[in-house]
């Protein structure tokens, strides 16, 4: 995405970090503080990536990989956390991946779902003012015929992107994302989003209706959607693995754009999603702002799980 | 993730052998797999520390119910700590204040803020007949104060005309007056989402609270929320005296840890949780539901449960076939009292009888304590086996040497002697009565003639 991005982005981040959870920081003070290396420093560690969100099995394996690695005794408990850093880098690193706009397809499709409340309306809207600002044009399509309010809200969101915005009158979501396909073709766009009303994936039947989505898409054009992305709420503990495992197995997901980390949640379980399933994390929300979305950086991420400042 | 816990449990368990009462590794052995079973579930580590403190602290020591492993046990004494934790009577929501009482709704983006105030006036509206208003003071997420509009619609609750611009604090003054000039019983505010971080937003929480003066904060959060639930919590009880927790999206399936550990920092009770998207879709807390799914064990603790309930009904019978025969005696007796004080003495016991709130204040004044029931069945003890078996062989001079074997006076022993007989009476007479309802009634009787030192009971806690 945008150049200057990750500059702002660890700005954020770094701010986010010194208004963060008295628990928190205490926790790395009390870490950092330590002049030797000992047995606590990692045990404090570990405890730290738990209370990241990470889930217990997830950092006991990674506190376990650290201990074989046999810091004790070693002058700087900083060298431990860095090293641990490095660990979960390493894991995220292969999927850190920007969304891929093949400019051949137009328009590229592209299906945002999630639970309830994720921030899908609003990362569409700033997904549309980052492409914008590539010179790409966009539109984006109200999908969501459920939600009280939920058109309006992304009519405001193509206004502030400069989006041309597609909504229909049927309750029919497939029928809309069908019909803004035909819309997207006629005005030549070269990207079209398509929004969709939150839903929890232990509902079958509201499951289905996003499966008819992708299934009518595909009548219009059999390489739709391009792209399907899901949206996680960073304040989400270990649900997202059941979320990601059962969006992914419905819908085809393709990659994970992972919002409000702007708070002082951690959103760690994304470390442990990253090794389960390999999705591709293609953005961070960091704000409710137009230009809060950051491209995710594996290291960035991985420093501020365990607490370190970004460099 | 999660299948495998259920068997680690199940080795554990069969590694424990079965013994008396609980001890401290077997304990120390099952609290390490409830601690993972809360990490997945989401509740947040510290105070998942405290917790299972001082669950081991109840469990050491504890009787293990017979046809139960020890592993199942603990599993069942974590359980009733969790609903315990959880909160026990529900209050409901508070109104007691010069109309319009004020709900205000509080919490991160996206947690379902304005869908459950638009679900908690339609509950007032239709259920307690309250006329009700509604305001939104969401000046940041766009078209928020629309689709507050519109739920009010659907709802046919009263909303404040939207006027462009206003800030959220004059929107708030403007809601109150209006609210009071045209009488409604509740004015709802829902507020923007923020971060518990953003100290621009949250001074604003503070002052629409302290100008508006909620009888109600709900902090409505997320079921599925992870271990930040404690940082959210802390930082709203501080700025906003959040008096009540509402639960929303319990109609997914995260096990919904985040209302331990949000009970436990912001230490208010959660009043209602949010089951579906659809505006009926608000229902009453219950913590036995929540405390089974966060701990993922409701098999065990039903199977504890039935164990308890079968011990029960074998004794009870026992004891009915007795009774019938007319051969309930002073061993039987002591039987029911050394079990009373097993079950963790008067205290716990009056605190389960149904209808017994109450009792328990009435009971501190007389100063009714486990000792009493400890000088009964010294008496009982200092008897011989025919005068425990025959309570007709007791005269003067058998009464003195009892009396003086239980280092008590005679008395005291008269008095054993006349609650007996009572009790056989009304064992008797309660043949005819259900056996549960019977037992149920064991620990009223025995209480109900012997006093300590002699002191008068309470009115309505004698013998009928
Ligand atoms: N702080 C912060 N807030 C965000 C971020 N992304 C979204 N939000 C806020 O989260 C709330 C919900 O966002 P929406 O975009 O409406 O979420 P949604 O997934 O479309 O919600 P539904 O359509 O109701 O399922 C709004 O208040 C957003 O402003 C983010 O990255 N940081
Ligand atoms: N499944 C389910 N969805 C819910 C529940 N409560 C709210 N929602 C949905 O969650 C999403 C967000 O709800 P809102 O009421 O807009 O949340 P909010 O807290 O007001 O959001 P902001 O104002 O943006 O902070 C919507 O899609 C609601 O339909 C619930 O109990 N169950
Ligand atoms: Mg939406
Ligand atoms: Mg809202």
């Amino acid at each position: 995405m945008s150049d200057e991005a990750p500059k702002g982005w660890l700005a954020r981040l770094g701010a986010g970090l010194k208004k963060s959870s008295a628990a928190i920081t205490g926790g790395l003070t009390r870490i950092f503080t330590h002049k030797k290396v000992d047995a606590a420093t990692i045990d404090e560690l570990e405890e730290l990536l738990i209370t990241a969100d990470l889930g217990p099995a997830t950092a006991a394996k990674l506190a376990d990989a650290i201990r074989a690695r046999r810091f004790e005794g070693e002058a700087d408990a900083n060298i431990v956390a860095e090293a641990l850093a490095g660990e979960i880098t390493k894991i995220l690193a292969p999927l850190a991946r920007p969304l891929d706009f093949d400019g051949a397809v137009k328009p590229h499709v592209v299906l945002v779902v999630g639970v309830n409340g994720s921030g899908k309306t609003t990362t569409i809207g700033k997904l549309a003012a980052e492409l914008k600002s590539r010179g790409k044009s966009v539109m984006v399509a109200a999908g969501d015929t459920f939600r009280a309010a939920a058109i309006e809200q992304l009519h405001v969101w193509a206004e502030r992107a400069g989006a041309a915005f597609f909504s229909g009158e049927s309750k029919d979501a497939a029928a809309i994302a069908f019909d803004a396909l035909a819309a997207a073709r006629a005005a030549n766009v070269d990207v079209l989003l398509v929004d969709t009303a939150g839903r929890l994936h232990n509902k079958a039947d509201l499951m289905a209706e996003l499966e008819k989505i992708e299934r009518v898409l595909k009548k219009a054009d059999a390489a739709a959607p391009h792209a399907t992305l899901l949206v996680l709420d960073a304040t989400t503990g270990q649900n997202a693995h059941a979320q990601a495992q059962t969006f992914r197995d419905i819908t085809h997901v393709t990659g994970l754009v992972v919002t409000k980390l702007d708070g002082s949640a951690k959103g760690g379980v994304v470390v442990a999603l990253a090794d389960r399933l390999g999705l591709p994390i293609h953005a961070i929300g960091v704000g409710e702002g137009i230009g809060d979305l950051r491209p995710f950086s594996a290291e960035d991420f991985a420093r501020s799980l365990v607490g370190l400042p970004a460099r | 993730m999660f299948e495998g816990l259920g068997e680690k449990l199940g080795d554990v368990f069969s590694r424990l052998t079965r013994k008396g009462a609980l001890r401290e590794g077997d304990v120390d052995e099952a609290l390490r797999e409830v601690r993972v079973a809360l990490l997945e579930a989401d509740v947040a580590l510290p105070v998942v520390k405290d917790f299972l403190a001082s669950v081991r602290e109840k469990a050491v020591g504890e009787a293990v119910i017979r046809s139960v492993t020890p592993g199942q046990m603990v599993i069942k004494i974590v359980n009733d700590a969790l609903v315990e934790l959880l909160g026990g009577v529900n209050l409901g929501l508070n109104l007691n204040a010069a109309p319009p009482a004020v709900i205000m709704m509080v919490g991160l983006q996206g947690s379902g803020k304005t869908t459950s105030a638009a679900k908690i006036a339609r509950r007032l509206k239709e259920r307690d007949k309250k006329r009700v208003m509604m305001a939104s003071l969401d000046t940041q997420r766009p078209a928020a104060q629309e689709q507050l509009r519109i739920l009010g619609e659907q709802t046919g609750v009263e909303t404040l005309p939207v006027i462009a611009g206003q800030a959220a604090t004059d929107i708030a003054r403007r809601a109150l007056a209006s609210a009071r000039v045209q009488g409604y019983d509740v004015l709802i505010l829902d507020t923007a989402g923020r971060l518990a971080v953003d100290e621009e937003m949250m001074n604003e929480a503070a002052n629409i609270h302290l100008l508006s003066n909620p009888v109600e904060t709900l902090l409505v959060a997320d079921a599925m929320t992870g271990q930040d639930a404690v940082n959210v919590a802390r930082a709203f009880r501080d700025r906003v005296n959040v008096t009540g927790i509402v639960l929303t999206r319990v109609d997914g399936d995260a096990r919904g840890g985040a209302a331990l550990s949000m009970r436990a920092v912001a230490e208010v009770p959660v009043k209602l949780i949010g089951t579906g998207e659809k505006l009926e879709a608000l229902e009453d807390f219950h913590p036995d539901r929540i405390a089974s799914r966060i701990l993922g064990m409701g098999d065990v603790v039903g199977l504890v449960e039935k164990a308890a309930e079968q011990v029960d009904r074998e004794e009870a019978e026992k004891l009915a076939r007795k009774m019938k025969k007319g051969e309930f005696d002073l061993d039987d007796m002591a039987e029911q009292l050394e079990k009373l004080s097993k079950m963790g003495g008067l205290a716990a016991m009056i605190d389960m009888l149904p209808g017994a709130r109450g009792l328990q204040q009435k009971m501190k004044g007389v100063n009714l304590d486990d000792k009493m029931i400890a000088r009964q069945i010294a008496i009982i003890r200092s008897m011989t086996k025919s005068e425990r078996r025959n309570v007709k062989l007791l005269n003067g001079s058998r009464k003195r040497r009892i009396a003086q074997g239980a280092g008590m006076d005679v008395p005291d022993v008269n008095r054993l002697v006349k609650q007996f007989m009572e009790m056989s009476k009304m064992m008797k007479r309660a043949g005819k009565l259900g056996q549960s309802g019977l037992m149920r009634s064991m620990p009223g009787m025995m209480l109900g003639n012997m006093p300590p030192g002699g002191g008068r009971m309470p009115p309505g806690f004698g013998p009928r």
